[in-house]
């Protein structure tokens, strides 16, 4: 039966209705076991964060009681259109300590497990109303049936307030029973509706922690923004310099060897051949410098073949024994294939020159359920990297920032060091290339 | 020698055509493009094929590919490469079924004639001839290696040479050295990156390379 998702959703009416809602009401109820079981891992997870197990626990159970927070939100909107605004995702952070803390921060978090705790009791009952009611009315008609029978065997049965004792009060209790069944499925798609009213009560971000969270986005916009103006800047200015100072120049020289072999190609032809060899060489200088622009740029294999053998290729020249595994079905966007290119390049640098590495892996993974392309450098040096101290790694992080994405450093002094970078992106599917 | 060329720039195809009539071998055809390439190929057999990596339809490695594909077909078809600039990957894409005859040169490099046509002849002969900007780059990134680092500035010279495919004779005449001084350095190269001799100029390209890449 197609459901319905639009605002100005109406009920069907009628029995059919309303066993469909009496089906719903046992999928709340069990979902309302499910919440009361979440919410206490939630709270032990807490309680044993002093002991240290709770970083490793506390995103588990946050993420299983979230889980649950948007099948119901998912469901009110389905069922009842009753439309519960999800809260804004919190900026992403790599390492599982930093997301625990951020967990902890989030006021999402706290209002999610308030209501693990508070629903199954308020929303438990609103969902197992019309299913009491239902149990209960086949125990009236049961009773109508066999009332009186059992009266004599247990010396006399309840029905409610109604006491079962003869035929009268049985077929009594019967009729009862069949009114109750009928109101069962007349209550039913209500207090489905009012189960999601109360959700989205208890649920929904309040005005003050969205304005809280658009305030933080927007900060972290801006600054990215500027960030990026900035880097643009400098690598165009990179660009200008190394066009002055090395092809341009070349060429000038160039000219001028040419004009010198013109005068004195009367006088000195010997030395004319000379200088002819000289700017010959003077020109494949120049074009070789153009070449190493343009790779600084945007190396031509990466837009040829893409991240996974860009990589290859820098691995091949780097002076680490460097292994490359890519499983990533796809490529992202060229704006975040060259981001990741250059901030790998950067990484694999950094542990050929600093650390004192031998060997390095690269690996790179996409996860499809949240969109991110990981990907991590690891190296077998001697560790000691720091974010804030070496502006290389400062770098990598602003680079990945305009994206969205994060940088994380494990480098404890003695190594090796995991350099973590990840990126929300889309993936397109591969370039087939007919040949 | 029969050869099909594969270059989708008018000028350079032009150029090439009248360079290589003029030093007596027969274009059997020219295209330009990649699927066009596969083609000329199995209906021709030539005896060399030039080939440029960047052409239609894709304008990325469609020349690599088509000329892979090809010595998936005739195995150890001569290809020569040209392209505006070397990638090691590529090199070692090619130097991959280690059935030899195969280049890959700088464009720049076909502005000498003769050269280009002493490179032509080794490769169609079965030689290996990669351009010494792939083992510059390979080189100078393993400078932590200790055999590289033990080589002196002469060495890397006859070193880039060797890589070319030429043979001794060659490189005594490329460097202005006689042939002995040019199997002395040979020697000494080979012993300091622990090499074994080779018997062929071929298998040492090889050798040279796949050391330098490891």
């Amino acid at each position: 039966m197609k459901e319905k998702r639009s605002r100005g959703f109406s009920p069907g009416r009628g029995p059919v209705a309303g066993l469909q809602a009496l089906r719903r009401s046992l999928v709340l109820s069990g979902l309302s076991v499910a919440e009361s079981l979440a919410g206490l891992l939630f709270g032990l997870a807490v309680t044993t964060l002093g002991i240290g197990l709770g970083p490793a626990l506390l995103p588990r159970a946050a993420c299983n009681v979230r889980r649950l927070a948007d099948r119901q939100r998912e469901l009110a909107g389905r069922w009842s259109g009753v439309d519960i605004p999800a809260p804004c995702d919190p900026p992403p952070a790599a390492g599982a300590a930093d997301r625990a803390r951020l967990l902890l921060k989030d006021a999402r978090t706290w209002r999610e497990w308030r209501w693990a705790t508070v629903d199954p009791v308020v929303g438990g009952a609103l969902a197992f109303a019309p299913i009491a009611l239902v149990l209960s009315g086949l125990w009236g008609v049961f009773l109508g049936f066999e009332g009186e029978r059992l009266a004599g065997e247990w010396g006399g049965v309840w029905f409610g307030f109604v006491p079962v004792d003869g035929p009268v009060t049985a077929v009594l209790a019967g009729v009862l029973g069949v009114c109750e069944l009928g109101l069962a499925l007349w209550v039913a798609p209500r207090t489905v509706r009012a189960h999601a009213r109360w959700t989205r009560r208890i649920l929904a971000p309040s005005e003050a922690e969205r304005m809280a969270r658009m305030t933080h986005r927007i900060e972290h916009l801006s600054s990215t923004r500027s960030h990026a103006v900035d880097a643009r800047m400098a690598e165009i200015q990179r660009i200008e310099r190394d066009l002055h100072d090395g092809a341009q120049a070349r060429l000038v020289a160039m000219g001028m060897t040419l004009d010198a072999a013109e005068h004195l190609l009367e006088k000195n032809p010997e030395a004319v051949r000379g200088l002819l060899a000289e700017a010959r060489k003077s020109s494949a200088k120049a074009l070789e410098e153009l070449r190493d622009l343009v790779r600084g740029i945007h190396p031509p294999v990466l837009a040829d073949r893409g991240l996974p053998d860009a990589v290859r290729a820098l691995a091949m020249v780097s002076p680490l024994t460097t292994e490359v595994v890519f499983e990533v079905p796809g490529r992202p966007e060229p704006p975040v294939e060259s981001a990741l290119y250059f901030a790998v390049s950067e990484a694999l640098t950094n542990a050929a020159k600093h650390s004192g590495a031998g060997r390095a892996w690269i690996d790179a993974r996409y996860e499809d359920a949240d969109g991110m392309l990981r990907v991590t450098v690891t190296d077998d040096g001697r560790g000691g990297a720091d974010v804030t101290r070496g502006t290389g790694l400062r770098g990598i992080e602003r680079r990945l920032a305009t994206f969205d994405g994060v940088l994380a450093v494990s480098s404890p002094a003695g190594g090796p060091t995991i350099v973590t970078m990840e990126v929300p992106c889309a993936l397109s599917s591969p370039r087939t290339i007919s040949c | 020698m029969r050869v099909v060329l594969a270059e989708d720039h008018f000028l350079l195809r032009d150029g090439l055509i009248r360079l290589l009539e003029a030093f007596g071998h027969e274009v059997a055809e020219a295209v330009d493009s990649g699927p066009g390439l596969l083609a000329a190929l199995t209906a021709h057999r030539p005896d060399l094929a030039v080939v440029d990596v960047r052409l239609p339809p894709g304008f990325a490695d469609d020349g690599l590919r088509a000329a892979l594909a090809a010595r998936r077909a005739v195995p150890g078809l001569p290809v020569l490469l040209l392209s505006q600039y070397v990638e090691p990957l590529y090199a070692r894409e090619l130097l991959a079924d280690g059935a030899g005859a195969v280049g890959y040169v700088l464009k720049d490099r076909v502005s000498n004639g003769t050269e280009f046509m002493t490179t032509l002849e080794c490769v169609a002969g079965g030689g290996t001839v990669m351009d010494p900007e792939v083992v510059s780059k390979l080189l100078g990134s393993k400078d932590r290696d200790r055999g590289v680092a033990a080589l002196t500035p002469r060495e890397r010279e006859v070193l880039s040479c060797l890589v070319q495919g030429r043979s001794n004779a060659g490189i005594a005449e490329a460097l202005f050295v006689t042939e002995k001084a040019v199997a002395k350095h040979i020697g000494n190269i080979f012993t300091k990156l622990e090499l074994h001799a080779c018997d062929t100029d071929n298998r040492r390209v090889l050798a040279v390379l796949a050391y330098l890449e490891r």
